[in-house]
């Protein structure tokens, strides 16, 4: 690396035109201050458009908030992580840029003991500890379902006055609202309690590994700890089985078009349309839980929401069953693949290292189910509770007047949600009018232009100067970041028209680049075509069996896109930067997943 | 009485097909031939071909008094004499080739080659090596006194070359390693393996272990268009390729310019050097497909051996896609294997210890 390889300032990198105030959008606590330049200049800040790709609206930033604090809550204080801390964030000009916080080397020794015991209790009573979380999740989910916000009434119930209550509507409300947060913080809190666990036993794994084979690629050391019986594909496989018992009970042509309810009141008509329609309607809970984005979004979209995406990817598969084409993942194919690449390396070892390579491959996987299971249940599941909820709220004072469209409640923080709730209640309790209604309209319109200012340039990979090496365990296994990445980052590689990245799913493949920016983009996807996006979300799985490779901008070899595509054989390398930026529509590709190189043909 | 007498095994063929052999014929293919059947047994493709069994030798000695005139003339060998055994060298190898090979052994050779020619058409050009009983030893000079005659063509020449690779067996040095061994004459008997001449549209070597770091789980392949000579001498720079050896995944490739290609001059029945045509230099000689199954042969191979291999393979013009990959010679690597055995043992931390020592220290990922 030269002397002058490092990312801009953000002190010098000034808003699109448009949005300068953008600061008043986010709490004051996520943003780079003028008086701590040099402080804030001192650290090296990535930016993790992994999950957040785009710039997010006020009240999103919660997503912001309550996972990377919570991440940082079990090094820092459950675990007693020895050389690690939390992550720090900032988000600037929209985007949000992290900076991991070490334990200072002198403190690192007196963590080693609290470290052995509390996260060893978790080790050794790993499946025990499962359980239980999955009992508490459920509990969680179904305590953000039982919340219901209703609009204010005219009168008090008179049951309340008879019972002597002696509150009125309001003070539900609000505690509605401050207990949908409060389950919110839960589920970030649970999302934390054993992925962090998970990542440093792979972590361990796969250092062995790299010891003993300096060459070994990531994907194989992945592809032995993978499971194969994996919740997060379960959406995917339930459209899968629908679109298959639609050829098998004759339903297929009543699906075919219209709308849902046209489809769906079609298929009531057929001799056994009310079989296919049980099947469809068992699947939704919890299956169609499912975002099209990664969870971090008030306007992802979830299935269940959203009936036409599933009944759009069924129907692409029963034109593929019709075809006679094998939909299904080949389970028994994938199991006997995983046990062979792992006995072949095991040979290659000798007696003592093989013992060490069992140990650590029995803890890689018995810890591993839960990196891949716990997005279905927290970033989809829970969190298309979540987000439905809100949209409740967002109704109820959109028909009271406070803003123009139902979601516009997204424009506001969390915290403005709360005033909100106060000015309305307060207006109706006195009987005059809330001033919210002569406010937030504007503002928000004001706030719209500012998020639309925004998304008009892309953010910078990374800020300031990067260490020389990076060696910050979780950087590397959760955000992909790696002292080569960086380099290829820096060393600016367009010119050349190849690009870098992570070598995340193997396989060599050239075709017609597809330039998706969003999941509202996937239907303009033709058969045969490379995927290039910022982020891909494992929701969009079901056009993967359309699709001949995958480029991603950001993530790493246990992103959820790289786990999909090694689920999927797709040739993947993702982490490329910016590729999504610099390839156009229709440009031919070459995909060389096995060694992270993508090369603009012509 | 003749050392040979005991040898009759009459009643077995002659004839051991490469692809037809079982185990308990190992023994009457001599070393080299037990070797290209075992490849062949392991699902390693070995240029096709057949062993002549020690059998057929041991009837050749059988018939007309030649054992009991070779024994006699060795009885009388005066070990540190060189003239001697120069001369006792010269009138065996001429009471050899003087005689007529016996009837059966002449028919099953003749009908064996017709065979192999006709899957190809016309008279197969082949190699006739001689592989005897004794190669096994651990001096593997030895295995290098017995003769290999190249581009053989018709069955008249085969019988005759056969015959030479029996003589070879009492060439001076030979006769002198094994007195000097005190191996007698008795434990050596000769088989002779015939073998189709490969016709190399690209050829190389392949290293079972990354020879720079020594890692295990890395197949390494040297390639370049014509037959591998100059690849093993080092007389070209090749295309180089590495995969993953479990994965079979190709990891780099690096595609090298090549000016020229040893190619076969059949109608002059040698090797000669080419220029490689201008459009052509700078492409690789081997297709994905045709790297990945390098790589399997060559994985096939150290399996079977047991330990990592250096391999040297050819794809053969004569033979279709997807079957023309062939295992020329097969060697246990010897470098880094003394490397491995010398190397100190370290001990390994599993559980919240080996995770606790990842943490403090943790490895980059790297590609």
């Amino acid at each position: 690396m030269t002397k002058h390889a490092r990312f801009p300032s953000p002190y010098d990198l000034p808003p699109p035109k448009g949005a300068e105030d953008w600061k008043g959008l986010y709490p004051y606590y996520l943003t780079f201050k003028d008086k701590l330049r040099s402080e804030e200049d001192a650290k090296f800040w990535f930016c993790d458009a992994q999950h957040w790709p785009s710039p997010f609206k006020p009240f999103d930033a919660i997503t912001v908030e309550f996972a990377v604090k919570c991440l940082g809550q079990y090094n820092t204080r459950h675990y007693m992580v020895p050389p690690a801390n939390g992550v720090e964030y900032r988000i600037h000009n929209g985007y949000c840029y992290m900076s991991p916080v070490a334990v200072a080397p002198e403190l690192i020794a007196a963590r080693v003991p609290q470290f052995i015991e509390r996260a060893g209790h978790y080790f050794n009573n790993w499946d025990a500890l499962l359980q239980n979380w999955d009992k508490k999740v459920r509990a969680n989910i179904a305590d953000m379902e039982a919340i219901h916000f209703e609009a204010l009434p005219e009168a008090v119930p008179l049951e309340w006055i008879k019972d002597g209550i002696g509150l009125d509507n309001t003070y539900a409300l609000n505690e509605s609202y401050d207990r949908l947060i409060q389950l919110l913080y839960k589920t970030w809190q649970y999302h934390f309690e054993f992925l962090n666990l998970g990542y440093a036993a792979y972590l361990d794994f796969f250092g062995f590994l790299k010891g003993q084979f300096p060459s070994i690629p990531d994907q194989a050391i992945a592809k032995m700890v993978q499971g194969v019986e994996v919740d997060l594909f379960r959406p995917d496989d339930e459209l899968k089985k629908l679109a298959r018992l639609a050829v098998e009970l004759g339903v297929d042509t009543a699906l075919a078009s219209g709308t849902v309810e046209e489809a769906l009141a079609a298929v009531g008509q057929t001799p056994k349309g009310d079989v296919w329609l049980k099947a469809w309607k068992d699947a939704q809970d919890p299956w169609f839980n499912f975002t099209s984005g990664n969870g971090f979004y008030s306007d992802d979209k979830y299935w269940i929401d959203h009936l036409d995406l599933p009944l759009g990817y069924i129907r692409d598969y029963i034109v593929r069953v019709k075809r006679g084409e094998t939909i299904e993942r080949p389970i028994a194919a994938i199991a006997a693949e995983r046990e062979r690449i792992t006995a072949e390396y095991a040979e290659l070892l000798d007696d003592e290292a093989r013992a060490a390579f069992e140990g650590k491959l029995g803890l890689a996987r018995t810890v591993f189910p839960y990196v891949e299971n716990h997005n279905f249940y927290i970033e989809h599941w829970s969190m298309s509770v979540f987000w439905r909820k809100m949209r409740e709220l967002g109704q109820i004072l959109h028909e009271a007047g406070f803003w123009k469209n139902p979601n516009d409640i997204f424009y506001l923080t969390r915290q403005e949600i709360r005033d909100v709730l106060f000015d309305y209640g307060n207006g109706w309790a006195v009987g005059a009018k809330a001033a919210g209604p002569d406010y937030w309209p504007e503002e928000i319109e004001r706030r719209a232009a500012i998020m639309a200012a925004l998304a008009t340039q892309p953010p910078e990979p990374a800020l300031n100067e990067p260490p020389a090496v990076i060696t910050e365990p979780f950087t590397i296994m959760l955000w992909g970041i790696t002292t080569d990445r960086i380099n290829a980052w820096l060393g600016d590689d367009d010119t050349t028209g190849r690009f870098t990245g992570m070598a995340a799913s193997p396989g060599r493949v050239e075709g017609k680049a597809r330039v998706i920016r969003s999941a509202s983009q996937l239907d303009e996807i033709e058969d045969g075509e490379i995927l290039v996006a910022p982020v891909t979300a494992p929701s969009w799985a079901p056009v993967f069996g359309r699709i001949r490779a995958i480029v991603t901008d950001v993530g790493g070899m246990m992103s959820h896109a790289a786990i999909v595509c090694r689920e999927y054989g797709l040739p993947a390398v993702t982490g490329t930067g910016n590729a999504s930026s610099r390839i156009q529509n229709g440009q031919m590709l070459r995909v060389d997943g096995t060694t992270g190189e993508v090369t603009l043909l012509l | 009485m003749s050392a040979f007498d005991t040898r009759n095994l009459s009643g077995t063929s002659y004839i051991i097909p490469f692809d037809g052999a079982v185990a308990a014929d190992f023994d009457r293919m001599g070393g080299k031939g037990a070797s290209l059947a075992r490849m062949t047994a392991a699902g390693v493709a070995v240029p096709a071909g057949f062993s002549v069994a020690t059998d057929a030798y041991a009837d050749m000695l059988r018939a007309d008094g030649l054992g009991d005139e070779i024994a006699a003339l060795m009885a009388a060998l005066d070990i540190d004499d060189v003239a001697d055994q120069a001369r006792k060298s010269d009138a065996i190898r001429a009471a050899i080739t003087a005689r007529p090979v016996p009837e059966p052994v002449e028919q099953a050779i003749r009908a064996a080659y017709g065979a192999l020619s006709a899957r190809f058409g016309g008279d197969l050009p082949v190699a006739v090596r001689s592989s005897a009983t004794a190669e096994d030893l651990p001096d593997a000079s030895f295995a290098g006194q017995q003769d290999t005659y190249l581009w053989v063509v018709g069955a008249d020449a085969v019988i005759d070359r056969v015959r030479a690779c029996w003589a070879s067996l009492f060439n001076a040095r030979a006769i002198a390693y094994r007195a000097k061994n005190g191996l007698g004459d008795v434990g050596v008997l000769m088989s002779v393996a015939v073998q189709k001449m490969v016709d190399a549209r690209s050829a190389g070597v392949a290293m079972t272990l990354d020879p720079v770091t020594g890692d295990r789980s890395r197949i390494v392949i040297d390639a370049a268009f014509g037959l591998g000579e100059p690849v093993v001498s080092g007389d070209i720079t090749p295309d180089n390729f590495v995969l993953d050896k479990v994965l079979l995944a190709i990891a780099k490739r690096n595609v090298a310019h090549k000016d020229f290609e040893l190619v076969v001059d059949r109608a002059a029945r040698c090797t000669v050097e080419r220029v490689i045509e201008a459009e052509r230099r700078s492409l690789s000689s081997l297709s994905d497909a045709e790297i990945v199954a390098v790589a399997r042969l060559a994985k096939a191979l150290e399996k079977q051996m047991g330990c990592p291999q250096d391999v040297e393979w050819a794809i053969d013009r004569d033979l279709p896609e997807g079957e023309n990959v062939v295992a020329l010679q097969s060697r246990p690597e010897t470098v880094w294997s003394r490397k491995a055995a010398s190397r100190p043992k370290t001990g390994y931390v599993t559980g919240i210890e080996g995770v606790l020592g990842t943490l403090l220290s943790p490895v980059q990922t790297k590609q």
